[in-house]
């Protein structure tokens, strides 16, 4: 990581964002809906600009110039995201359509490589994403393993209590989340990890609330596999990572056939290319890592702790405020939180707030995020979530407030 | 004789009149509330799952049947919903379909969702279900 000497600037940090300037409604756009997707930064613009401008061609065993100068900056990206996660190698850090994909690979892999049976257990948390609990339970239902979970307080933080029993010899994988999403909990990932250590279980942390807001070192992490999207990182949509140990990927069969997958096809027997190529069926979104690339490049120039210095004070601000509007009930309020806050205000619908707070040019999320379960295991039908990013300010904070009041006048 | 065509129109034109002063977004919204708190809930025992509108974030039920009226077939709906700002433009529906002709509701151009701007909450990406309860009820009334 890449210590960044200048102090964070949230002023010049918003300037590097397009998008910032906008109106919505005809007011300033407030932009809180940050877990969903982060907004990109010129660098990552001009960069994409650029590659198709000047750079576009299919990479990989090109023998012209355009293919072989494309493939180097692909290439180059991929090393950029080994330095932003820390990895050991370079083709440990494959390229997939974001954190979903990357999950259903893994999980594809482990049904279809014989590392799942009847009788096994996965383990995924009570906070995951859909995205950390759909996949495994397709793999559960082609193998008969069956799904355990680590349940949840009230608070909306991981209770680890039985843990030692929850992570047994039957367990075959823990797949966890590092960041929830709908309420922000950071996860005790080093806890989890080191009882999973002990039990020779392999893990795997949904990183994909983590990279926007903190440095990751998947080495000092100890897990084995590690994922994240693009976009939520404030590169392009429609790429991801799957960080995996290389002993890992190296066990794991293919995900999907097709060209640049491959080392040799006959139609008796085809064998596969090495790391990370293996996964990387077809044309790759080469805009994507190259975009992915610039703004892992962007951030690791910011400074990561740097972000998170900035963040941590206006979450923590933001709590400070939210809690002091009358009627205002936080959904989660977690040990360790990043980014992400949900609540409710008494009596109003999270939709109608939304609605509302949309036409100040407020963006917030509103409903269940992807999270059903969060939701039931907590008795809400959903919340309203303000989420946060390195370009917010305390003053946009304060104009959430201001439009919660104005929501509160409207539904009173 | 007032054609039930007609009869749309001009419950229509009473809604879009309404809406044609309010200007300013905040004070629809308002009107759209005043509009939710005056229309009857649905009872608890008619709010089942098998009438509840798919592809909304708030619960929508919508209750559509039809009945006889001096040897006349209506069109009848009613509707409720957890969010006031749908619940709001549930009522609009309501008041602007419930007795007619099935056949009037089938065909029914809604304009007045243009004419009051609130046609922009049609989007079938929108969360709040105006779009699906809209084909609900066109579906239950062909």
């Amino acid at each position: 990581m890449t210590a960044h000497t200048a102090p964070f600037d949230v002023d010049r940090v918003r300037a590097d964002f397009p998008i910032l300037t906008r109106e919505v409604h005809g007011k300033p756009l407030v932009y809180l809906d940050n877990a969903a997707t982060t907004q990109k930064p010129r660098a990552v613009l001009d960069r994409l600009a650029r590659y198709y401008s000047h750079e576009n061609a299919n990479v990989h065993r090109g023998v012209h110039f355009l293919s072989a100068d494309g493939t180097e900056h692909y290439e180059e990206a991929r090393r950029s995201v080994q330095r932003f996660v820390g990895a050991e190698h370079a083709r440990e850090v494959v390229f997939t359509r974001g954190t979903t994909e990357s999950i259903n690979l893994v999980a594809h892999g482990f049904a279809r490589g014989g590392f799942l049976a009847s009788g096994d257990e996965i383990l995924v948390s009570a906070l995951e994403h859909h995205a950390n609990v759909v996949p495994w339970q397709m793999a559960a239902e082609v193998t008969g393993a069956t799904l355990r979970v680590i349940p949840m307080t009230d608070r909306g933080d991981l209770d680890l209590t039985d843990l030692d029993s929850l992570i047994n010899e039957r367990t075959r994988i823990v797949a966890v989340t590092h960041t929830s999403n709908a309420l922000g909990t950071v996860t005790p990932l080093a806890k989890i990890i080191a009882a999973a250590r002990a039990m020779d279980v392999p893990v795997l942390v949904d990183g994909a609330q983590a990279t926007p807001h903190a440095a990751v070192d998947v080495q000092a992490l100890g897990a084995d596999f590690f994922v994240f999207s693009s976009h939520k990182t404030y590169g392009p949509t429609g790429i991801g990572v799957l960080w995996g140990r290389e002993a890992w990927l190296d066990k794991l069969p293919p995900y999907q056939g097709g060209g640049d997958m491959i080392e040799n096809v006959t139609f008796e027997k085809t064998t596969y290319t090495g790391l990370p190529g293996k996964f990387e069926a077809g044309t790759p979104h080469v805009a994507g890592g190259i975009g992915l690339g610039a703004a892992v490049e962007y951030l690791m120039d910011l400074g990561m702790e740097n972000v998170a210095a900035h963040e941590a004070d206006l979450v923590s601000y933001a709590e400070a405020q939210l809690g002091a509007v009358e009627g205002l009930t936080f959904v989660g309020t977690p040990e360790a939180r990043a980014s992400a806050i949900s609540f409710l205000l008494d009596g109003i619908h999270p939709y109608d707030a939304g609605t509302v707070l949309d036409r100040l040019g407020i963006a917030v999320r509103t409903g269940q995020h992807c999270a059903q379960p969060v939701m039931d295991r907590l008795g809400v039908p959903g919340t309203v979530r303000a989420s946060f990013g390195l370009y917010n300010t305390r003053a946009e904070v304060d104009v959430l407030i201001d439009g919660l009041s104005r929501v509160r006048t409207l539904f009173g | 004789m007032t054609s039930p065509a007609d009869t749309l129109d001009s419950r229509q034109r009473a809604i879009a009149e309404e809406f044609a002063f309010l200007t300013d977004w905040m004070l629809r919204y308002e009107h759209l509330i005043e509009h939710a708190k005056t229309m009857p809930p649905l009872a608890p025992e008619a709010r089942t799952d098998d009438r509840l509108v798919r592809g909304c974030q708030s619960k929508v039920w919508l209750h559509t049947w039809q009945e006889d009226a001096s040897g006349e077939t209506r069109f009848r709906v009613e509707a409720d919903s957890e969010a006031q700002i749908v619940r709001g433009l549930a009522s609009l529906l309501v008041r602007a379909l419930d007795g007619l002709p099935p056949d009037v509701v089938s065909d029914a151009d809604l304009w007045f969702l243009k004419e009051t701007g609130l046609a922009e909450h049609l989007s079938p990406n929108r969360a709040n279900g105006l779009d699906a309860m809209v084909r609900q009820i066109r579906e239950a009334a062909a």
